[in-house]
């Protein structure tokens, strides 16, 4: 019998994500972007485009959208999904930061 | 006696034509004689080696791999000749002309003539070689060769075509078809030697050793091996190959035996003058068997202009008609290779232009002569999308464009301009290549009411990657819907505030806008990443140091100084100042590449080294073991000044190339821009280091001064420089470069680049304002200068202090909890 857990764990401090740009985590196996953008939300999706695999962390934020660094594909930060039709959505977790500073994820 | 009274009851005169022939060119000739003589006044008999009506010697080949049977590449079937009242003797080979009485004769038969026509064509050479008679050895010409080769080669594994020409490629392909290896030897160096050039006849080569077919070129037969059949061949260096036939198809012999032997001059062939007569004005010649002015044609297209002026002034329907030579333009198909060959490709000049094309990944060549302003000759090989064109230049005599490019790209290299229609394009066409949009998505983006380069890029994509397609976009949209809307948004200097750059400039300063979240949240109408890069271009000129950077507005490129590849990997390129290093630095090259494993180390078009595949881990630990300041490949800014060596070796050097080239880079280095700005410096007007082609290039004059050019390009789009003046010395040449990198930075749009700044601007005005001073700002330009030098920090130094977290690091790594049960 399998179940699906859900884990919420410690991913860095606040201040471990640089203001406006996203950085690349390893959750256990699962290869996640973490953002936060300049007016204090933060946010985490993939880590990889999947149009050809561009690493999002790398990418600008435009508004609440990531934008592919490869060919500046965007994702919205809530739901994942790109302003291109044919161009599936990315997944997002969520996130949330405690009083201390400390990021926290759910896998 | 019926058939004589016939004749004399005709009301004209009649004269009776015999044609020695019955290949392409008799066959032709017998046609156009009765195209333009329809009441019939001659009386036509016909000679044929072969006991068959005439066939499509061009089709042999089919014949040969299966794909036509035999009996339907017949042109005139036997019926014909006779529905035409054509005398058609089959198998009989003349053998003797009377030509003060007119009469001919083969075996059994003797014919009268008015007229006599040679179109006798021509045969197979067989090189004198040993072993050419063994079983197994063939020609390649006729039907019944045909049908031997195909027979033949059922009971064989391989097979040597001698002859790397048309036919014998021909040959090969139809071989192929058999089950049998083959292998096609040439003796010159490289195949189809009549209607390609060496490099050509390479890429040829290439491609069909794809389809499996071996290819020997320089490659001298020396004996065919073999007792009684034949098993190999022999080259003159010693090789042997062995084969279980043979097929020769080394150049066809004009059959001018039987007229040199009743004494009408020959050279090579027949000898014909511009009424395609011979030497004796009874007789005429047409076909693969004459030569007129010096050429043997051995081609389809020439023959039938030789049939129907002939045809013109025998039947009197134009007496004037002449035959003044042809102009030989083909395209073929070779093993599925198209190819087109105009004029002789391997007639140059020293003063003839010759225009090259190549892309080696598709096997695409094409090549152009250009002789006194006109195209004499072209070859094209793999892609003919220009060859109507080149034929269109080649046949009619048109003046070349001045831009030679044009003969094979239209116009429009850049603008796809005035010859280029766009509603020829097929709907499938890609636009943009960078998306991979087709002209259909546009065109319908357009009808839904996308009039604007910017609607239909965010519709659809096209036009937002490199930008060059614009022009074509906006051509679309002319022709769908008539005009192109006003875009306001195009004068802006950043789509995300409604401002051009003069205004916005004014604005910041007034309001001390020192980064680009305060500009945005001050003028900002909205948020993107686009925006963001050129705002930071911009402040960092005006603020100088005073500008606050924040990195989120910048690009990954421009937050690690580095190139990010497809695979997240990036690419470090150190600066070589002009180009030149020395053996350590080149050795301290080496070994940080072996040190980290770098993937591809690679010189790059400006006279640099590339390490490609680092890690973004390993970027800070790279720079510190080069040890050499940022090349800034990776951004807006100044890349590489590309020198020759100038007068420090070459003899050709009128100034000294290298020294001016390191002093540019060492003052300029570091200086960014609205667009990436390449230098090149050429020590003598020969310009090896294409400065012609540079955004700013340096070009030493013969006389040892340095003209001073703006505004070239060859990339995407490719534009020559415009000369903005000519200076003296050293020092006057990196005063005016500096005058006009800072004009530029400060007055053209984000992503404009000096190929289109120039034009918009205007050299003349330019012109004025830099050298002539004529808006009193050229101190004020240096000053610029100064103060820019003085902002420089190699940005590599950032890996002794990283400015934010993680910036240098690929991935953190968070493991899971280890979960109890």
């Amino acid at each position: 019998m399998q179940t699906s857990t859900q884990t919420r764990l410690a991913l860095c401090q606040i201040d471990d994500l640089p203001v406006g740009l996203g950085r690349s985590f390893e959750v256990g196996e699962t290869p996640i972007a973490v953002f936060r953008t300049r007016a204090g939300k933060v946010f985490a999706t993939d880590a990889f485009c999947p149009h050809k695999g561009g690493p999002l962390a790398d990418g600008m934020l435009a508004g609440d959208q990531v934008v592919c660094p490869y060919h500046a594909f965007r994702f919205d930060s809530q739901t994942g999904e790109c302003d291109q039709a044919n161009v599936c959505a990315i997944a997002t977790y969520p996130i949330d930061v405690a009083a201390d500073g400390g990021v926290f994820i759910t896998v | 006696m019926i058939q004589l009274n016939t004749i004399h009851e005709s009301p004209v005169t009649r004269r009776k034509l015999v044609i020695i022939g019955n290949g392409m060119a008799g066959a032709r000739m017998a046609e156009d004689i009765l195209a333009a003589d329809p009441n019939h006044d001659f009386d036509i008999v016909m000679f044929g080696d072969e006991p068959y009506g005439n066939y499509n010697r061009i089709l042999l080949s089919h014949v040969l791999n299966g794909s036509q049977e035999p009996q339907e590449i017949f042109l005139n079937p036997l019926a014909w000749y006779e529905e035409n009242q054509i005398t058609l003797h089959a198998g009989k080979r003349v053998t003797k002309i009377d030509r003060e009485n007119k009469i001919v004769y083969a075996d059994d038969v003797a014919e009268e003539y008015d007229v006599l026509i040679f179109a006798t064509g021509s045969r197979p050479f067989v090189p004198p070689i040993q072993g050419t008679t063994l079983h197994g050895v063939f020609v390649f010409r006729t039907i019944d060769d045909c049908r031997n080769i195909a027979e033949y080669a059922k009971d064989c594994k391989s097979a040597i075509v001698i002859g790397g020409g048309l036919l014998g490629l021909e040959a090969a392909k139809g071989l192929m078809t058999h089950n049998v290896s083959v292998t096609v030897v040439e003796m010159g160096p490289w195949l189809m030697a009549v209607q390609l050039d060496e490099a050509g006849g390479k890429v040829l080569q290439q491609t069909i050793e794809k389809l499996g077919i071996t290819a020997l070129t320089s490659a001298s037969t020396k004996e065919l091996l073999g007792h009684t059949t034949v098993t190999g061949v022999k080259f003159a260096d010693g090789r042997e190959v062995a084969a279980d036939m043979v097929v020769i198809s080394a150049g066809i012999r004009p059959n001018k035996e039987l007229a040199a032997e009743h004494g009408i001059v020959c050279d090579r062939a027949i000898l014909v003058d511009d009424q395609l007569r011979t030497s004796d004005t009874s007789i005429y010649g047409v076909g693969e068997c004459v030569q007129h002015r010096g050429m043997v044609y051995g081609l389809v297209a020439p023959i039938w202009e030789q049939t129907k002026a002939l045809a013109q002034l025998l039947t009197g329907k134009n007496p004037q008609a002449r035959y003044v030579g042809s102009k030989l333009a083909t395209k073929l198909k070779v093993m599925g290779v198209e190819l087109a060959s105009m004029g002789r490709i391997s007639d140059v000049k020293p003063t003839d232009e010759v225009v090259t094309f190549a892309e080696p990944g598709r096997q695409v060549y094409w090549k152009a002569i250009v002789r006194d302003g006109k195209v004499s000759a072209c070859c094209m090989l793999g892609d003919l999308e220009p060859a109507d064109q080149l034929v269109d230049y080649f046949m009619n005599d048109t003046p070349a464009p001045s831009r030679r490019l044009e003969l094979f790209f239209g116009s429009g290299t850049k603008a796809q301009g005035a010859d280029f229609s766009l509603a020829d394009m097929p709907d499938d066409k890609q636009i943009c290549d960078c998306n991979g949009v087709s002209k259909k998505t546009i065109c319908d983006a357009i009808r839904a009411g996308k009039c604007t380069v910017p609607a239909v890029g965010k519709a659809t994509r096209a036009g937002t990657g490199c930008g060059s397609c614009k022009t074509l976009v906006k051509g679309l949209i002319e022709a769908v819907n008539g005009e192109v809307k006003a875009e306001p948004s195009e004068s802006w200097y950043v789509t995300a505030v409604p401002m051009d750059k003069p205004t916005l400039v004014a604005e910041v300063k007034i309001r001390e806008l020192k980064s680009v979240s305060a500009v945005l949240r001050e003028l900002g109408t909205a948020d993107d990443e686009k925006s963001k890069n050129g705002l930071a271009s911009m402040l960092k000129s005006i603020w100088g140091t005073e500008y606050i950077d924040e990195r989120d507005a910048r690009y990954i490129n421009d937050r690690v100084h580095a190139n990010i590849q497809k695979d997240g990997t990036f690419s470090v390129i150190p600066r070589i100042y002009g180009g030149i290093t020395s053996a350590d630095d080149l050795i301290k090259i080496g070994q940080v590449a072996k040190k980290y494993d770098v993937r591809m180390v690679k010189f790059t078009g400006g006279q640099r080294i590339d390490l490609l595949g680092i890690k973004k881990d390993d970027l800070p630990k790279v720079w510190a073991d080069l040890g050499m300041p940022s090349g800034y490949a990776y951004t807006k800014a100044l890349r590489t000044v590309k020198t020759c060596v100038g007068t420090e070796f070459c003899r050709y050097g009128t100034n000294d190339s290298t020294a001016l080239g390191i002093a540019l880079e060492k003052k300029f280095q570091g200086f960014e821009f609205p667009a990436k700005v390449k230098l090149g410096v050429s020590g003598c007007p020969r310009n090896c280091s294409e400065s012609t082609v540079k955004d700013i290039g340096i070009v030493a004059s013969d006389g040892g001064d340095w003209d001073i050019l703006v505004g070239g390009a060859a990339g995407a789009s490719v534009r020559k420089t415009d000369l903005l003046c000519r200076v003296k010395t050293q020092e006057e040449a990196i005063r005016v470069v500096g005058r006009f990198m800072i004009y530029y930075r400060d007055n053209a749009k984000w992503i404009e680049r000096t190929y289109d700044f120039v034009p918009r601007i205007g050299i003349e005005k330019i012109r004025d304002i830099i050298v002539n001073n004529s808006l009193g700002i050229v101190e004020d330009l240096d000053r610029e200068v100064e103060k820019t030098i003085a902002a420089y920090v190699d940005p590599w130094l950032e890996r002794n202090n990283p400015v934010y977290a993680g910036q240098f690091e690929d991935v953190k790594t968070v493991p899971l909890p280890m979960v109890t049960v």
